[in-house]
């Protein structure tokens, strides 16, 4: 099919706590990207309560999406949903609409992965084309880089995610979540007013880190009353943040790539972005930061993956729909790139 | 006193930067970890140092495991900068594409062989990849890069050394990378014994369930 601004993809991510939708055009202009967040009452996600949230508020965004588009669903001409990574429930109520909505329009369903659907909105958004990405949130931290048919993971965490280790530290801290200031945006904030590095374990083994020591470290501290919460946020972030910033570094030196990306939710944060702009600088790559709304989990990422997935010969038959909830990277045949 | 002569930038990794010089007639390398300005000063002063002073210690172990290493000459604490021997020779990593499949096998054969040895010896290397083995012109294989590595026997750590390997071979092998590491493994094997090796392979394979999104509980290769 011809890439023109008539052909439209509706794409549709649900793998965590957001469910969105967005709308791409066939030649890669981003008409709409609605979103819908579920904040737990308290502690993280709870998989089938967000799925709930989910179903309940799919109505709401698909219409934000298709009104702020101006799109009739008659108009649409592909149908992509996450099929992977995830939490189960979550995925499963995603993948019901986009089976209902193509099934009812009559128009071809295809499945992308989740993770490189954050690589390609952000080599979208920011123009970067052959990045080592740092790609940082809740559920995932992983360094990636093209090489021959694949996106191929250079280093990431043995245990739990960066953003993980983030929030978890924040809730124990009693910081809460709200609307337009999630927990590590909060976190942040007391950093900036942190002055005093306390020690923490530092911990890469090769090209792979391990978070679940520091933030057992670090949370140890704080229920201890040991230190002031915004020495303890600061160090927290700064060892958590070298130990990212210095695999993404032998990775941009190891592959020799000229560009680096950075996206997922903990990309928002200004002291990681100093950090991966330094060394970017000092093997004389361009840093390139995906705009939040397209580095948070977003449906845009999922449309324009499935353009780029179904004008390359891919599609997913209904009966062949089902979710994947350990879909790697590395396991994803990406045809686009050359 | 000792004077380093005409250093000339050989690479710039990611770690450390390394120096091709002179000192007292011979060639060297001069493997210096610059400061890293994105980390505080004093994260960063610990970490430089701590791999500075442990790496020759290590590789010191390595040799008494009959694991060659660079010889050491000096270690500058003060600049985190160790001056070695230059081992002439090739990275596996450039080497093991253009091997023939029996070739390729043998040389993984004997690089799990020198991996078991290490393990034995309670060492463990931190970051076992094809750029950190130089074989030599006369059919030596090198290990560098000590810096990430450890005094440890725990079969968590030798299992998590393994789990690098493998995950190096598939990054940068990845056509040849189950063949390559089970190669590896036999090596291992041969060395440590098979109950040993046995109990490493196991925790390998606990490792990578632990992993983000490992494709169902199974082993691929």
């Amino acid at each position: 099919m011809k890439p023109t601004a008539e052909t439209l993809c509706l794409g549709v991510e649900s793998t965590a706590d957001d469910f969105g939708v967005g709308i791409a055009t066939f030649n890669g202009e981003i008409l709409a990207n609605a979103s819908s967040g579920y904040i737990p009452e308290e502690g993280g996600i709870h998989p089938r309560e967000a799925a709930r949230h989910h179903a309940e508020a799919a109505d709401k965004v698909l219409n934000e999406a298709l009104s702020k588009a101006s799109v009739n669903p008659r108009d649409l001409t592909l149908i992509a949903f996450a099929q992977g990574p995830g939490l189960g429930p979550c995925l499963r109520t995603g993948a019901t609409v986009a089976r209902t909505l193509a099934s009812y329009l009559d128009i071809p369903l295809v499945g992308v992965n989740h993770s490189v659907a954050h690589i390609e909105i952000g080599k979208l958004t920011t123009g970067a084309t052959d990045p080592v990405t740092l790609y940082v949130s809740g559920g995932n931290t992983i360094v990636s880089a093209f090489d021959s048919g694949r996106y191929r993971v250079f280093g990431e965490t043995l245990d739990i995610a960066l953003g993980n280790c983030l929030d978890v530290f924040a809730r124990e801290a009693g910081l809460k979540h709200r609307r337009g200031m999630p927990l590590g945006a909060a976190l942040e904030r007391l950093a900036a007013d942190g002055e005093k590095l306390i020690s923490l374990p530092y911990v890469v083994k090769g090209m792979d880190i391990s978070l679940s020591g520091l933030l057992t470290a670090a949370t140890t501290l704080l229920h201890k009353g040991d230190g002031r919460l915004e020495d303890l946020c600061y160090s927290l972030q700064e060892h958590a943040f070298s130990m990212v910033t210095e695999v993404t570094e032998r990775a941009l030196a190891h592959t020799e790539k000229k560009e680096v990306l950075l996206t997922g939710g903990v990309a928002a944060n200004k002291r990681l972005q100093s950090m991966l702009s330094a060394i970017a600088k000092e093997h004389d790559a361009k840093l390139n930061v995906v705009p939040l709304q397209f580095a948070t989990d977003n449906g845009a990422m999922i449309a324009w993956t499935g353009v780029l997935a179904y004008t390359h010969g891919l599609a997913t038959p209904v009966a062949e729909s089902f979710v994947k909830l350990r879909w790697r990277l590395e396991k994803v045949d990406v045809p686009w790139i050359r | 006193m000792d004077k380093i002569n005409s250093q000339t930038p050989l690479k710039k990794g990611a770690e450390a930067s390394l120096f091709l010089a002179d000192w007292h007639g011979r060639r060297v390398i001069v493997k210096a970890r610059l400061p890293k300005r994105y980390r505080p000063a004093e994260l960063d002063e610990k970490i430089r140092g701590y791999r500075t002073a442990h790496e020759p210690q290590l590789m010191h172990e390595a040799k008494k495991a009959g694991v060659p290493t660079p010889k050491i000459f000096l270690v500058d604490m003060k600049s985190a900068a160790i001056t070695m021997e230059f081992v002439e020779g090739k990275q596996v990593k450039q080497l093991l594409g253009s091997m023939a499949a029996g070739e390729r096998q043998a040389l993984c054969f004997r690089i799990g062989e020198l991996i078991g040895r290490l393990h034995g010896h309670g060492v463990i290397h931190g970051d076992l990849t094809t750029s950190n083995m130089i074989l030599n012109g006369e059919g030596k294989i090198f290990l560098v890069d000590f810096g990430l590595g450890e005094k440890n026997a725990e079969v968590e750590a030798r299992g998590v050394d393994l789990h690098l390997m493998k995950r190096a071979l598939q990054s940068t092998h990845y056509e040849t990378a189950a063949e390559c590491f089970k190669h590896v493994l036999k090596g291992y094997s041969a060395v440590l014994g098979e109950e040993e090796a046995g109990k490493v392979s196991e925790k390998i394979r606990e490792i990578e369930r632990r992993g983000r999104y490992v494709s169902e509980r199974r082993e691929e290769t």
